[in-house]
């Protein structure tokens, strides 16, 4: 069964308890300053968004179809059975086109080191490997992480916009967002004032380059031929026109 | 080094590898945040936009001109075919000395060969490079060989470079493409200009207009610089491909615009349009024109011009591609580091110096020594060797 993670907005305190627990088990360091860089970077995997009274997590998405897997040339990224997008940092070569093609802009990079290895949420895939939550979910303090089956926790957000549609937009975001993803997200404003696009899209963007690297053995296969074909031609003419030129002298 | 002669260029060479040198020790030294303007919103700039974009669209040459000679058999090209299997050797090997700058741990640059995934479009160009890198090296070896006279080794080339050019003209295809196929996987970063589902097409087109203007550049460029002669009647011929293929490129180009509504977007104006707009002017209706006026097509200085437009041109479409068509969607204004500069124009320097060495030492030009005697099989033994193989 995939695992998933429901972050609630409307529940939120904003005492970013997953922000340092994140940190801790990425062993990260974490400090005030830190708490206050409203940006997600290679040193903060998660950060709690403010705007106003209102709060949004950003965190990898951990896509059902990632497109960070799809894309890496040494195939550093996998998605796992259990709902996590994994990082194999033993194969990363740092072309960073994970980073270009995310359409949520999740992995980052550590800039400053001068042997950099890219950085992001793991969904903690070795705690859930142990039959743990994330480390977010476990620190936070009033539910508005939660950590369960993906099944059980969409049909979950389903009954609190049922039960209460005033208090959110009527939106799981996550639930369909590029094929869906792991991570699901409810809020009670518009997901873009946190950055969260609509215009991604429910289709998986992997799809958009395999549908064109699936031709290439044809146009291989199809194009060596053709040349050859045209090679065989032309030089048996040439070869021909000389016979002819020579026997005519 | 007694006949040494500074010049005005050598100078510039000097200058432009000194600050290459000091480029190179930040970079590798205090890594890529220190060395860049690159960022978590911006990883893709200089380095990827021209050294390696721009890199190998201008290396389309080699490819192009192997297939117009061995393929299709136009053996009055054959005179060019060194000079541009040399360019494009050289382009491809400056392309992995800039992906060494540019990827965050170089020294893993062989991982895509033994660590597979066979869905990601990087992985397929990783793949192409080397091959092609390698195919090319072959291709240029007999000039190497001829120095050497080691006449075995020319003979066995000889036998083999009819699978040798097409797997050249298979995996430039396939890499070409691909080229624009990275950015298929990012239909909401991509400005509407440069966003479209016929990117590989585009870049493939392109690429081999871009091989056909460098490969007029260059035979010109040798002629006034090297003193070589100049082979007017093949120019003029090139010249007339080249128009050909801006016209259906422009076709294809346009059509796409149309049928996507990005057209509508001119009226936005603004950096963008501006940007989009210097791109066909200078890459497409410009050249275009030059061509279509016979007295230009028939002159050099004609063709030498509308070439560099083109390639200048394609130059700013490929910029457009990895730079300009992705800042907005980033909400960050890119400009590159002095050290980016740097590093490219040493780039360019290098492969400058390297060619005119190159052009010095070898024999790469028809004119230094009687080269197509010494790899041609006569007439007669090619009719022989069909005949026993039908």
């Amino acid at each position: 069964m995939s695992k998933g993670i429901l972050y609630d907005a409307t529940l939120c305190i904003d005492c970013k308890q997953c922000e340092r627990a994140c940190a801790e088990r990425n062993g990260l360091p974490y400090s005030e300053a830190i708490a206050a860089e409203q940006k997600q970077s290679a040193h903060k995997l998660t950060v709690v968004l403010e705007n106003g009274d209102k709060y949004m997590r950003r965190l990898c998405m951990n896509c059902q179809d990632p497109t960070c897997a799809s894309v890496c040339p040494v195939g550093a990224f996998r998605k796992t059975a259990e709902g996590p997008v994994t990082y194999d940092a033993s194969r990363c070569i740092g072309c960073r086109y994970c980073m270009l093609a995310c359409p949520f802009s999740v992995p980052k990079y550590e800039w400053e080191k001068a042997l950099p290895l890219v950085r992001k949420c793991d969904m903690c895939a070795d705690r859930l490997a142990k039959g743990q939550p994330t480390a977010c979910a476990e620190a936070c303090p009033t539910g508005a992480t939660k950590f369960g089956d993906r099944e059980a926790l969409i049909a979950e957000a389903q009954e609190r916009i049922a039960k209460n549609p005033d208090q959110y937009v009527q939106h799981i975001y996550g639930l369909e967002e590029v094929g869906g993803t792991s991570v699901l997200l409810l809020s009670s404003v518009p997901f873009e004032q946190f950055g969260y696009k609509a215009s991604v899209g429910t289709q998986a963007l992997p799809a958009l380059t395999y549908r064109v690297l699936s031709e290439l053995p044809q146009v291989v296969t199809f194009g060596a031929a053709l040349l050859g074909g045209i090679w065989w031609i032309t030089s048996r003419r040439t070869a021909v026109a000389a016979a002819e030129a020579k026997s005519g002298d | 080094m007694r006949n040494f002669r500074l010049t005005f260029w050598k100078a510039v060479l000097g200058l432009v590898l000194i600050a290459g040198a000091a480029a190179t020790v930040l970079r590798f030294v205090e890594g890529l945040g220190a060395s860049t303007h690159l960022s978590d919103s911006f990883p893709w700039g200089l380095w990827i936009g021209f050294d390696v974009m721009c890199g190998v669209m201008l290396a389309a040459g080699g490819f192009t001109l192997t297939a117009t000679v061995y393929i299709f058999n136009l053996e009055s090209f054959r005179p060019i075919v060194r000079p541009t299997v040399l360019t494009a050797f050289l382009g491809y090997v400056l392309v992995v000395v800039a992906l060494l700058f540019d990827l965050g741990r170089g020294y893993r640059i062989w991982h895509p060969l033994v660590m597979w995934n066979p869905r990601s479009v990087m992985f397929e160009v990783a793949w192409c490079v080397t091959l092609y890198t390698t195919v090319l090296s072959l291709e240029f070896a007999p000039i190497i060989f001829e120095r050497l006279r080691l006449e075995k080794l020319i003979r066995i080339q000889h036998a083999i470079v009819i699978p040798l050019v097409i797997a050249g003209v298979m995996l430039s295809t396939l890499h070409q493409s691909s080229l624009g196929s990275l950015y298929l996987i990012v239909p909401e970063k991509l400005h509407p200009f440069w966003y479209t589902p016929l990117l590989p097409l585009l870049f493939f087109s392109s690429a081999i207009c871009v091989g056909l203007a460098m490969t007029i550049f260059e035979s010109s460029m040798s002629a006034r610089h090297f003193g070589k002669h100049l082979e007017m009647s093949l120019l003029r011929k090139l010249g007339r491909a080249l128009l050909v293929g801006l016209i259906v490129y422009s076709v294809l180009r346009i059509q796409d615009l149309f049928d996507r509504g990005a057209l509508r977007l001119l009226a936005h104006g603004g950096y963008e349009t501006g940007l989009f707009l210097l791109e066909i002017t200078i890459g497409l209706a410009l050249p275009i024109v030059l061509l279509l006026i016979p007295r230009v097509r028939e002159s050099s200085g004609g063709l030498y011009l509308a070439s560099v437009l083109v390639v200048l041109g394609f130059v700013t479409n490929r910029m457009n591609v990895a730079i300009t068509g992705m800042e907005a969607s980033t909400g960050v204004h890119y400009f590159p580091k002095w050290t980016e500069w740097a590093v490219t124009a040493s780039i360019i320097g290098a492969g400058f110096a390297i060619f005119a060495l190159a052009v010095k030492y070898l024999p790469i030009f028809a004119s230094q020594s009687d080269h197509s005697a010494a790899v041609e099989v006569p007439a007669e033994e090619v009719l022989e060797l069909t005949h026993a193989g039908s």
